[in-house]
Parts: C-alpha cells; sequence; structure tokens
C-alpha cells in the first residue's frame, strides 16, 4: 500500500498529540495538581493513531483504562480533557467521570472504562446499530491482552463474528495485563491465534510501526464497512510508563533492559526518521509539529486550571434522562 | 383479546411495539422460537427483521442493548431467567446505569431488559430467584414489577417509551395463572407509580409480584374477619413512589410490607426505612415484614418451596397479628 504524504503527516500528528497530552498529564499527576490514577498511553502511540486515521467521526470507539490515547487519536479536545482530568466543570464529563471515564459521543467515542472488558459488548451494540440502520459506519473496541481473557470479550467476540457486525476487535497487547506478564496469564502468544475460534479473521501487526498499524486496521476496517464482518486485529505495542502514572523503569516486574530496548522502536522517532528519508517532511517541519502541539497543551491545561469547580447542584443531576 | 393471561398481556404489547417503531427490535436467548415460556411467539413471523436470537451470552446482550439504545434503537433484550442476568450485571452496573449521569445527560439509553423471576414453580436454585434487589440498588436504572395483565401491557409500553435502562420482571408463576379483562388499548402510565389496589382502614400491605396476588387473596380472608387491609401494588421498585407508599401508612398506621425475596437486604428493609423516617408519627405499631428466610436460595422441592415462600396463609397471619398490635 502506498502511504501518502498526507497520511503520515496524520499518523505524526496524531501521536505528537498523544505523546505530549500524557507527558503533560503525567507530570500533573505527580505534581498532584490533578487528582487520582492516571493510566498513560506513552509507548503505544502508533496503535491509536494507525486504527483512528481510517475512521471517521461517525465511526465509533470504545475505549480502556488506558484511555486518553484513544480520544486524543480521535481529534478530542484537549481542554475538555484536562478539565475533566483536573475535575472540573468545563470537562468532558462535568468533573463526573475522570480519566477513565472520558467520552465525546460527538466523535463517536463511547467512553473510556475502568473495567477491563467492559467496552467490546458496547462496541457491538454500536456495531449492531450501524448494520441495523445500514448506514456504513465500523466500531471499533480497543482492548489489551488482559482483558482478552474476561468473559465479555468472548462473548462480544463470538456475537460480533456469529452477526457479521462491522467490528474490529483491536487488541493492544504491551505483554503485561497490570504487572503481570502474558506468559503468565495466558498460554498463546498471539491474542490474534483466538481469531480462528469466533469464526473470524485473526492479523498480527507491529503495533510500534504506525505504518503497519495503519495498514492493517485499514483492511480490517474496510472488511467491516463492506459487511463481510469483523476482525481480531493484534497489535504487538509496549507501554514505556508504569500501569499508573510516569515512572517506567526500576519495575519489579520487568527489567530495564526490556524497557530500553522497546524504547529504541519508539514510533514517534521511526515514523520521523521515515518522512524524513523519503523526503516528505524535513527535521524542522516535525519539530514544528511537536511545538504546536506543545502549545495546545499549555493552553489547555491554563484553561483546565482556570475553570470553575463543578456546583454541588449537578451531583444529583442527570442520574436518569431528564432529570 | 377479552381475557388475557400475563402472557398475553406481555406478548401483544410486544407486538404492538415492534409494529409502531422499525427502531425496537427484541434480543434474546431462544426468542426466535418464542423463548422458554412462549412470550415472543409469533413475533419472528410477523417482524422477521426484529427479532433476534443470540448466543447464550448475559453480557453481550446487554452490551448490545446499550450501543444499540445510545445510536437511536429501541432494543427489548430478554433474559432467559432473571436468575441468569447476573452474567450481565457488570453492564447494567457499571455501564448502563451510568451512561446517562457521566455524559452529563448528554446521552441516554432507552433500553428495556425483560427477565422472568420468582419461585413457585419448583425450579431450584437457578430457575426461582429475586433478584430485584440488586438492581433496584442501582440509581439510573428503573426496575418495574408488575402482578396484574393489565398493569403488564401498560407499564411495558410505559417502559419500552421510557428514555432509560428499565428492568422489566416478570414473575413467571403467574404468566398464565393470572388473567383479567382487557379492554382496548394499554392505560397511559409513566414508571415510578405504586397503586392503592385495595383500600382498607386498619393496615397496609404492601407487596409486587405474585406476593402482590397472594396480599390480595389474604385481604379478601382477613375482610371476613373484620379487618380492612389497604393493599398497595408497589409496581416500581425503583424509583419507588414514596408519597403512595406513605400516604397509605398514614392513613391506617400500620405496615405490612410482603416479598418472595430473602429478608436482609431486601426491599422490605428500605421501605420500611422510609415509613420510619417519614411517617414514625402516624406509626400504632412496629413496621413489620414478611419475607422469605435467609437462606442461599429458594430450594427445589415443592414442600421446602412452601416452606420458603410467603403465601395468603402467612400473609394473612402476619396481618391478623399487625392487626392486634
Amino acid at each position: 500500500m502506498d502511504i501518502s504524504k498526507e497520511t503520515l503527516f496524520d499518523l505524526h500528528h496524531r501521536m505528537v498529540r498523544i505523546r505530549i497530552f500524557e507527558e503533560e498529564a503525567g507530570k500533573l499527576m505527580e505534581s498532584a495538581k490533578i487528582p487520582g490514577a492516571l493510566h498513560l498511553y506513552v509507548g503505544e502511540e502508533a496503535v491509536a493513531a494507525g486504527v483512528m486515521c481510517n475512521l471517521s467521526d461517525q465511526d465509533q470507539i470504545t475505549s480502556t483504562h488506558r484511555g486518553h490515547g484513544h480520544l486524543v487519536a480521535k481529534g478530542g479536545d484537549f481542554k475538555k480533557m484536562y478539565a475533566e482530568l483536573y475535575g472540573r466543570s468545563t470537562g468532558y464529563c462535568g468533573g463526573k467521570g475522570g480519566s477513565m471515564h472520558i467520552s465525546d459521543m460527538d466523535l463517536g467515542m463511547l467512553g473510556a472504562n475502568g473495567i477491563v472488558a467492559g467496552g467490546p459488548p458496547i462496541a457491538m451494540g454500536a456495531a449492531f446499530a450501524n448494520k441495523y440502520k445500514g448506514n456504513g459506519n465500523v466500531a471499533v473496541a480497543f482492548f489489551g491482552d488482559g482483558a482478552s481473557n474476561e468473559g465479555a470479550f468472548h462473548e462480544a467476540a463470538n456475537m460480533a463474528a456469529t452477526w457479521k457486525l462491522p467490528l474490529v476487535l483491536c487488541c493492544e497487547n504491551n505483554g503485561y495485563g497490570e504487572f503481570t506478564p502474558q506468559a503468565n496469564h495466558q498460554a498463546i502468544k498471539d491474542v490474534a491465534d483466538r481469531a480462528v475460534g469466533y469464526g473470524m479473521p485473526g492479523v498480527v501487526c507491529d503495533g510500534m510501526d504506525a505504518v503497519a498499524v495503519y495498514e492493517a486496521a485499514h483492511e480490517a476496517v474496510a472488511r467491516a464497512r463492506r459487511g463481510e464482518g469483523p476482525t481480531l486485529l493484534e497489535c504487538k505495542t509496549y507501554r514505556f510508563f508504569d500501569h499508573v502514572g510516569i515512572r517506567g523503569i526500576g519495575l519489579s516486574y520487568r527489567s530495564d533492559d526490556e524497557v530500553m530496548e522497546w524504547k529504541k522502536r519508539d514510533a514517534i522517532q521511526a515514523i520521523e526518521k521515515r518522512m524524513i528519508e523519503v523526503g516528505v517532511a524535513t527535521a524542522e517541519e516535525l519539530a514544528a509539529v511537536h511545538d504546536r502541539v506543545k502549545i495546545e497543551a499549555a493552553e489547555a491545561i491554563a484553561f483546565g486550571e482556570a475553570s470553575p469547580w463543578p456546583d454541588e447542584s449537578t451531583l444529583l443531576k442527570d442520574v436518569y434522562n431528564n432529570d | 383479546m377479552a381475557v388475557a393471561t400475563v402472557i398475553e398481556a406481555i406478548r401483544s404489547t410486544l407486538d404492538e411495539a415492534l409494529e409502531a417503531d422499525e427502531r425496537a427490535f427484541i434480543l434474546g436467548e431462544d426468542v426466535e422460537a418464542g423463548g422458554v415460556f412462549r412470550v415472543t411467539e409469533g413475533l419472528k413471523a410477523k417482524h422477521p427483521a426484529q427479532v433476534l436470537d443470540t448466543p447464550l451470552a448475559e453480557s453481550s446482550i446487554i452490551g448490545v442493548a446499550i450501543g444499540a439504545a445510545h445510536y437511536g434503537l429501541r432494543p427489548i433484550a430478554e433474559i432467559q431467567f432473571a436468575d441468569f442476568i447476573h452474567a450481565g450485571f457488570d453492564q447494567l452496573c457499571s455501564e448502563a446505569s451510568r451512561w446517562c449521569y457521566r455524559t452529563k445527560g448528554d446521552s441516554w439509553l432507552p433500553m428495556v431488559v425483560r427477565a422472568p423471576w420468582g419461585g413457585g414453580v419448583h425450579g431450584g436454585q437457578h430457575h426461582s430467584q429475586s433478584i430485584e434487589a440488586f438492581y433496584a440498588h442501582l440509581p439510573g436504572i428503573k426496575v418495574v414489577a408488575p402482578a396484574f395483565p393489565a398493569d403488564y401491557r401498560s407499564l411495558l409500553k410505559a417502559a419500552i417509551a421510557d428514555p432509560n435502562p428499565v428492568l422489566f420482571l416478570e414473575h413467571k408463576r403467574t404468566y398464565r395463572l393470572i388473567k383479567q379483562e382487557m379492554i382496548g388499548a394499554p392505560a397511559e402510565t409513566v414508571l415510578g407509580r405504586a397503586r392503592v389496589t385495595r383500600q382498607g382502614r386498619d393496615l397496609t400491605i404492601l407487596a409486587y409480584g405474585l406476593m402482590l396476588i397472594e396480599s390480595l387473596a389474604a385481604a379478601e380472608t382477613l375482610a371476613a374477619e373484620g379487618i380492612d387491609c389497604s393493599v398497595v401494588d408497589l409496581l416500581t421498585l425503583q424509583p419507588l413512589d414514596v408519597e403512595t407508599i406513605l400516604e397509605s401508612v398514614r392513613t391506617t398506621g400500620k405496615a405490612l410490607i410482603v416479598h418472595e425475596d430473602t429478608l436482609t437486604g431486601g426491599l422490605g428493609g428500605e421501605i420500611a426505612a422510609l415509613i420510619a423516617e417519614h411517617a414514625f408519627e402516624f406509626l400504632d405499631a412496629p413496621v413489620r415484614r414478611l419475607a422469605a428466610p435467609d437462606i442461599p436460595a429458594m430450594p427445589y422441592h415443592h414442600a421446602m418451596e412452601a416452606f420458603f415462600m410467603p403465601d395468603r396463609d402467612k400473609i394473612a397471619k402476619a396481618a391478623r397479628d399487625l392487626a392486634a398490635y
């Protein structure tokens, strides 16, 4: 597949937005400016960017507890995101959601999710609605290697295949279910192997290569749009940071050498090297992307910090529709 | 439809809902063939695109309903037995009940989950249980448990029209047992209202589902003895119609709450607390609860089942004691 210059810039921009959003969010968490636990997406940017480059605002996704990257890649508004992390009234959920429950229904981002494998059944429901209405939209459920052991995932995969729903099940295999290495939580190396048991294609791709993800997702999304049913797309990736927060090294459950080896494959560095080598971008142009996103982040953080707290009156609102 | 059973009332309402709105569809295990209780019998032939069999997968049945409801469809999911719904608890509790709240009211879920509940059918531990208290504990979801065919009709219609997730409980013992004259369209109603089914002076019995039927029978027996009972059909268990409950208890001064669910943590405790907090000065006796004993599940054996379940005789005895207080 020929990758256009525009697509390369698009992938790069989405990844840089994720990286900078997350690095800044991590700093805010570690300096106790924002409460709660953040599960940061740094290291896995190629997956969200590669998939989302194939989706429109009408296509839907469900996300995970490590969900900022998915919303950013889908076009999420930094201001509403940081404001939500700050717990302010201007945030995506008005302070009711926080990091793990951010959603943007206008972008078809149906929610980050604190329940592991909470998303696939809902994404399947969105895919069902797409098929029922014949609107040509596709839903993507993101989940991890750990979630692939949950019953809800198996149920959704089986049902989506049975009904040939326009769904992509995108496994972000970062090698760890929280702190447990993959080998200690499942007897397979490729989660995609499970696809055969559901009667759908299983595809493995390099989740550190945004172009590889883009191409694999392109086919899976196209297949779904053609009405041929779901694909289990597994992206091999790595979490540079810890399960929660920033510190990614000096951990008991993985070696620093392993982290360093994966960092050599940093997806943003890789795509920048490629873009310069094939002559579609200069180092200066790419640096300018980072600079612009840094300004976007700084402005959004200032917006979040300056936003008002939620009013107590909102606590009891919206328990039911029309409350 | 002159005289209708509960089953017929539900079926006709579903039929009308599918006919009226192509966004409405039924999904569940074996629903195309009519389901194990034959509630959906004939609907597949009449509405082929709107009645869909699912795999045995409760979590995903509810997940499909969530996603489809969010995108403008009107899913009516059937869980084959209420006992099986716990496999989908996470989707109802962690996702559906919080959807509207989390999105600041920007998004909501017009979905219904129907489930046959309750005992008296020798179903044993996994086909007889009362599950309402688990789900009535979830603000964001509405829980409905009618008793009479006409109420099944009007409340199911209201549940399908409601913009929120509704758990619609159908007492399986009453499916063919309870019949009622049905004339014309279902009465217009909304969820969240109880009804004083029988007006009396001496005490108030509060119940729902099969226990409402049994309570009315007990009230007839007691009337012959000169004890005049009000009987309130709760109809909606979440949110409770607090005003109707309190108004009746304030009038009679005595309350007997009856449910077939086990005692501890059952809805009776919540209702008793409401009465204690808001009608204490009107009480002439302690609030009384009649519920199943605190054992893990309704047993299978018919005699054991009868020991377990409250019935008209046990209700009459409890009411007699309360009246004499």
